[in-house]
């Protein structure tokens, strides 16, 4: 075979499996457009911003679960592209980035358009290359595919000179398309240990992650939550993988959590975390978190052991193959009291959703969008309070079917995520719920959705702020509001209209409900607008530092009846029971 | 228990016990930034270091003497991560490959 490096590129993924890449073309990857010109297999998505296109990618990877590529240019089409992939490094996303790079004899030199990609891209890949010859290539994207998906997955760079993308090279047979390692080996012995741990524990709780959903372990996790009676919490990136509406379900925890969340794992006698890293969203004040509690830890990255908080019992492992390992070994049990007092705390310290059944406040709209689709809906999101609201309320019940920025916390990851899900699943409707500071961040992308016509369903909730920023400054630098109160007020409606979109706006619609309605089951995509109030609070809030217990906001009611005593005294499942 | 991010700054020339790493890790010009940049974004100082190919020049070993503190452990696990990097053994502070080039670098 004769081809050119672009050639080559296109061809291996095409073996890969790819049909779709997000992407913009400049000067540096010009040959490997005009490759990817010939490609029947591959559809290429033109988005209008690089971060875009990254975004788009991990919509992809996140809803299928196998990597997905976006293309960018050298120079700034690198530098555009690195928020999505250090996006992706901390959500554990496959994600293969190929840029072009200035020719090899230029680098160095300042050339038009040169960036140290390789060189800034390394602390936010989990790989990264830069190709010298086009006989490397027949290496790298194998290798690529490969490191993207085994293990801890994360994203891998690609960068290629325009004159390697040019060179021809000749070569006999094209190499096997690069697969995930098999999962380290974990001792039977450990997972003993864990068994032991959990077969004599009084109060266990389950604290699961993306890293459940990654190793396709949801139903085992929901299993021994079964066999075993332990309540289980889901970090953000975890939600999904168990039912909102199971039994032992008890909701998201950490800063946003239900109060009765973070009570419980106050009381716990052992946590079992499983693809968890311990993030300071979720555990907040570290020493002030379990703090009765053993810890068995099961993850793939040996080094998430320890690291945080140190492991009674830690395995290494995937945790699909360690759970199927682990579940026989694991005694059924009823832990009637354990599960009475949980659904004591869940009674009396609820998650508190005032406005739940008004068309116009933010969990009603939640929940309203919720009640108007079924199981199938995706759900992505921007960041900021729209995205705490949805998870504290939005009745997720499948993996991967929550797609939100958990590590990074990017503004703007929604509509490109959104668009990404909603082409690796054309039949599928998703929804992005987004506010007005995030849809601002990558809104170019409006007219990539038009464009592609994906069913994607904008939710913007408009408070013309920055309410996350609105939020701390009202409660913790003395109402001081300064630069996230936004002093003009952005027509959406006439914005996406100029994109080409459609647009329901809530606002003035008479009745909102028959109009979201309406929005949510009509094909192709569309920007839903409803303005909220600005003084809405994310609540329950940990203060940033302090320990989960230390909650403020959304207390709820006084209760007109009496809880238990131990309730009352603050007195703990585990003193009480010791 | 032990966080990533330290409390106070590591002084330039530390007086914390040492150790001395031995890596071998893959020969191509991108791998020490990876190696570096590992220690430099946690703010680890690396006192000595050195590196040269291996047999047949498609591996390197690289030599390093960093501060024993309490995230050393982390620091190795996360090395280790590295795809660069085959293997990674830990020696003690008085491993004579500094030792014997201390004549190298005197004052």
């Amino acid at each position: 075979m004769r081809l050119t490096g672009a050639q080559i590129i296109v061809q291996l993924l095409e073996r890969q499996g790819i049909t779709t890449i997000a992407g913009i073309p400049g000067g540096a990857n010009l040959p490997l457009y005009d490759a990817l010109s010939q490609s029947r297999a591959i559809h290429h998505v033109l988005a209008r911003h690089e971060q875009g296109a990254g975004f788009i990618a991990q919509g992809l990877a996140r809803a299928s679960g196998k990597p997905a590529v976006c293309f960018a240019t050298s120079g700034p089409g690198a530098t555009n592209i690195l928020t999505a992939i250090a996006d992706a490094k901390l959500d554990s996303i496959p994600l293969i980035c190929i840029t072009g790079q200035v020719p090899s004899a230029l680098i160095g030199t300042d050339a038009f358009q040169e960036v140290d990609t390789y060189g800034m891209s390394i602390p936010v890949t989990k790989h990264n290359f830069l190709v010298r010859s086009a006989a490397e290539l027949l290496t790298v994207i194998p290798e690529a595919f490969r490191i993207a998906a085994s293990g801890r997955p994360g994203p891998v760079l690609i960068d290629v000179p325009k004159d390697v993308q040019n060179q021809v090279l000749e070569f006999q047979a094209w190499p096997e398309p690069g697969c995930p390692d098999p999962a380290p080996a974990f001792a039977l012995t450990d997972a003993m240990s864990a068994a032991d741990l959990i077969n004599t524990a009084a109060s266990p709780i389950l604290y699961i992650g993306g890293g459940v959903i990654h190793a396709g372990a949801a139903h085992l996790v929901r299993r021994l939550a079964e066999k075993a009676s332990i309540p289980t919490t889901m970090t953000l990136m975890g939600l999904g993988a168990v039912p909102v509406d199971h039994p032992r379900a008890i909701g998201m925890l950490g800063m946003h959590a239900a109060r009765y969340t973070n009570m419980a794992l106050e009381a716990c006698d052992l946590l079992i975390a499983a693809g968890v890293r311990f993030d300071d969203r979720a555990t907040g004040k570290v020493a002030a978190f379990c703090p009765k509690a053993r810890i068995v830890h099961i993850d793939i990255d040996a080094s998430e052991l320890d690291k945080i908080k140190t492991a009674h019992v830690g395995i290494v492992g995937d945790v699909r193959e360690v759970l199927e390992v682990l579940l026989p070994m694991v005694e059924e049990q009823p832990r009637t009291a354990w599960l009475a007092y949980i659904e004591e705390l869940k009674v009396l310290y609820p998650l508190q959703t005032p406005g739940a059944d008004a068309p116009c406040t933010p969990y009603g709209l939640v929940l309203q969008a919720a009640s108007l689709l079924d199981d199938d809906a995706i759900i992505t999101t921007d960041v900021g309070q729209h995205q705490m609201w949805a998870a504290q309320v939005y009745p997720l019940r499948h993996p991967r079917q929550w797609l939100t920025s958990g590590g990074l916390g990017t503004m703007g990851f929604g509509l490109p995520a959104a668009i990404g899900a909603a082409l690796a699943y054309p039949t599928r409707t998703v929804v992005c719920f987004s506010g007005d500071g995030s849809l601002l961040m990558n809104i170019q992308e409006l007219v990539t959705a038009v464009e592609e016509d994906v069913n994607v369903k904008i939710i913007l909730m408009n408070n013309n702020s920055l309410g996350l920023v609105h939020q701390q400054q009202d409660l913790f630098y003395g109402g001081r509001l300064f630069a996230s109160d936004f002093q003009a007020r952005v027509d959406f409606g006439s914005i996406a209209r100029g994109f080409g979109m459609a647009v329901y706006d809530l606002a003035t619609a008479p009745d909102p409900h028959a109009t979201l309605a309406r929005a949510l089951s009509t094909p192709g995509p569309c920007l839903i607008h409803a303005p909220i109030d600005t003084q809405e609070k994310v609540y329950p809030m940990v203060p940033p530092g302090a320990a989960n217990k230390d909650m403020i906001g959304g207390e709820g009611r006084p209760l007109s009846w009496a809880p238990s005593a131990d309730a009352v005294a603050g007195r703990v499942y585990v003193t009480a029971h010791a | 228990m032990s966080r990533l991010t330290p409390e106070t700054p590591t002084p330039l020339r530390s007086e914390s016990p040492q150790v001395v790493l031995e890596l071998t890790v893959n020969n191509h010009p991108g791998v020490m930034s990876h190696i570096c940049g590992l220690f430099a974004r946690r703010a680890f100082n690396v006192e000595g270091i050195l590196c040269m190919p291996i047999g047949t020049g498609a591996q390197s070993r690289i030599w390093l003497r960093v501060p024993a503190d309490h995230r050393l452990e982390q620091m190795l696990r996360q090395l280790r991560k590295l795809e660069d990097v085959v293997s990674v053994q830990r020696h003690g502070a008085d491993h004579e490959v500094f030792v014997r080039l201390e004549e190298f670098f005197q004052a």
